[in-house]
């Protein structure tokens, strides 16, 4: 790789978008470099399910012709982006890391995907991540694991790049992508990010227009950006909200300028620090970490109030009851009939070959999880768990509003440790769920959160701090995480060794 | 609540997924440590509480009632329907012969 293109692939959103306008360099450039980057990296990271450096091309060669006429360039003008296999892209392979639609070449482009096109992006290609985004390692993936960019130092081990959007999360890490989209359902961006030393975060709920992403949870699932920091996240995240009639629960508002209105002055903020989350045993860098987040937002003038989150132990088990119900809901559409696999055994009829299919194409911990929700959502059962988990979801979401009656913003770790190793939890399933403990209560609340890296632990890898903040209140979720990120002054990246 | 074999076969026979007798029997530790997890949310005290219906309040649209409103999702596309089916035929999804 030459001098010139290893700094292009240093540059995030907003110098990539800013350089080709100005006519530092031309997007055609930066596609180049970021293919290159890509390629080089993917035996090593596989990050990527498909690459597809034509399309980044494409697109940079058409914003690099607009540029010359003299059009007027888009928010994204010039990005080359990674696309979590998890959004429909028309023409081109969208398996949501799933045997059962390898192959699937949607005949249309998922609402969120098109808007990044229209604002000037290109796409890298389709990027890896857990079977039907259920995971938090990337270890369930029918495409092989994800490696993170991240290693302990003197140590080879292969370490999880976090999931679901784990793909996502490796590729800005490594600089082979200045960005990349995630969905998060019970924390599928945070979680990640903070694993590799990234910014993310998932907008309220309905902020992203659900339609043609590939679905898990509807009434969790939500789209964000992930990028090198929380101006980048901003931009990104204006290209990819809006109100769309296609998705019945999208949010029919404004999209407010986010980036215009960035501040990191916290004066007058109160932020909030729930008791709950500060568990027994806690590890004491995410401790420490959290301690110096809380005295960066004082730093920055807010006033830090305690609060309590009365039912935060209940919002896991809450979690996988109502997750897995809409998961074996959606995920019934998966029969060998109209696209995907089909597994027709010799002789078999229709029920058999409904069975059949869906056993050979899902994977263990997607097996699992429609199982338990099928379970859950059966007779005799239904109200015992699914009934009483969504009565605990709304005593959850009171909690938190409740809170936002004193507090601006809500500060807490991200995730209970820093990246795990391959293997070290992927045999207990309820050790793997736990990884989400700070990250689901405000997905099952709806709630705008971001992850933002905090430092390095003992084993020099990335911690993340979490901003969680009032429904529609993406700025101030955006400001806190700005103040911190600027007094976190995060540098650290994975030394190269792919 | 805990589950057997047989209960797990049921599960599996409900969400059609074809199951072994050695996956079932790996199986049912694995789900039985998940219940009795979720279990503890039977403690939480919900009287008087709503289920949740809707995280953000939000109300049901209807779209204008005209044919092809959005080319999208409207009509007249059954080649692109048919395209990533497993087995069309003759302008249809081809499945097993079904004989009740």
């Amino acid at each position: 790789m030459s001098k010139t293109e290893t700094a292009l692939t240093d540059l995030g959103i907003a110098a990539i978008r800013d350089g080709v306008a100005s006519g530092d360099f031309t997007a055609t450039e930066v596609a180049s470099a970021f293919n290159a980057a890509v390629e080089q990296a993917q035996d090593a990271l596989n990050a990527f399910i498909v690459t597809t450096p034509d399309n980044a091309l494409a697109a940079a060669a058409r914003v690099d012709a607009d540029r010359a006429a003299g059009k007027p360039l888009g928010k994204l003008a010039g990005v080359p982006i990674g696309m979590k296999d998890l959004f429909a892209t028309q023409g081109v392979q969208t398996s949501a890391a799933s045997k059962i639609l390898e192959g699937f070449r949607p005949p249309y482009e998922s609402t969120v995907s098109a808007r990044l096109w229209e604002a000037g992006a290109g796409m890298l290609g389709k990027l890896n991540l857990d079977q039907f985004a259920m995971g938090s390692s990337n270890e369930t993936s029918a495409f092989g694991n994800v490696i993170s960019p991240w290693r302990r130092p003197g140590d080879t081990a292969p370490l999880a790049p976090g999931g679901s959007s784990g793909g996502s999360a490796a590729a800005v890490a490594a600089r082979i992508a200045p960005a990349a989209t995630g969905t998060d359902t019970g924390g599928s961006i945070r979680q990640p990010a903070a694993f590799t030393g990234i910014s993310g975060i998932k907008p309220t709920y309905g902020r992203c227009s659900r339609w043609g992403i590939v679905a898990f949870a509807s009434s969790l699932d939500q789209a964000g950006p992930m990028a090198r920091d929380v101006r980048d996240c901003a931009i990104m995240l204006e290209a990819m909200a809006g109100f769309d009639p296609k998705d019945s629960t999208s949010l029919d508002l404004p999209v407010p300028e986010w980036t215009a209105s960035l501040d990191a002055d916290m004066r007058g903020k109160k932020v909030g620090i729930p008791r709950e989350y500060r568990l027994d045993g806690m590890d004491a860098d995410v401790a420490k970490s959290w301690d110096d987040g809380i005295a960066w937002l004082k730093d920055a003038g807010a006033e830090i109030v305690d609060i309590s989150l009365p039912h935060t132990s209940y919002a896991l088990p809450t979690y996988y009851i109502i997750a897995p119900a809409e998961a074996s809901s959606n995920l019934a559409r998966y029969d060998g009939v109209r696209y995907g696999l089909r597994d027709l055994p010799e002789g078999a009829g229709l029920q058999d070959m409904y069975a059949a299919t869906r056993a050979a194409g899902f994977g263990p911990e997607v097996k699992r999880r429609i199982l338990i929700g099928t379970y859950v959502l059966s007779a005799g059962f239904y109200d015992a768990y699914y009934t009483q988990a969504q009565k605990v979801r709304t005593l959850i979401a009171r909690d938190f509003a409740r809170a936002f009656e004193q507090v601006d913003v809500i500060l807490a770790p991200t995730a209970p440790s820093s990246a795990f190793a391959l293997g070290e939890k992927s045999d207990d399933p309820l050790a793997m769920y736990l990884n989400d403990v700070f990250s689901v209560p405000a997905s099952l609340a709806g709630l705008p959160a971001m992850s933002v890296p905090a430092g390095l632990d003992r084993n020099g890898l990335p911690l993340g701090l979490q901003v969680i903040g009032r429904a529609f209140d993406e700025q101030g979720v955006l400001n806190a995480s700005l103040a911190l990120e600027s007094r976190a002054a995060f540098t650290a990246r994975p030394e190269k060794w792919w | 609540m805990s589950v057997d074999t047989a209960t797990v076969a049921k599960i599996a026979s409900l969400a059609r997924i074809k199951v072994s007798d050695a996956e079932l029997a790996a199986m049912v530790p694995e789900l039985n440590g998940i219940l009795a997890w979720v279990e503890q949310l039977g403690e939480v005290d919900v009287t008087g509480i709503e289920p949740m219906t809707a995280v953000i309040p939000n109300a049901q649209r209807l779209r204008a009632d005209v044919v092809n409103a959005d080319p999208l999702t409207g009509g007249g596309i059954r080649d692109a329907v048919l395209a990533n089916a497993p087995a069309p035929e003759h302008g249809f999804f081809g499945v097993p012969k079904v004989i009740e």
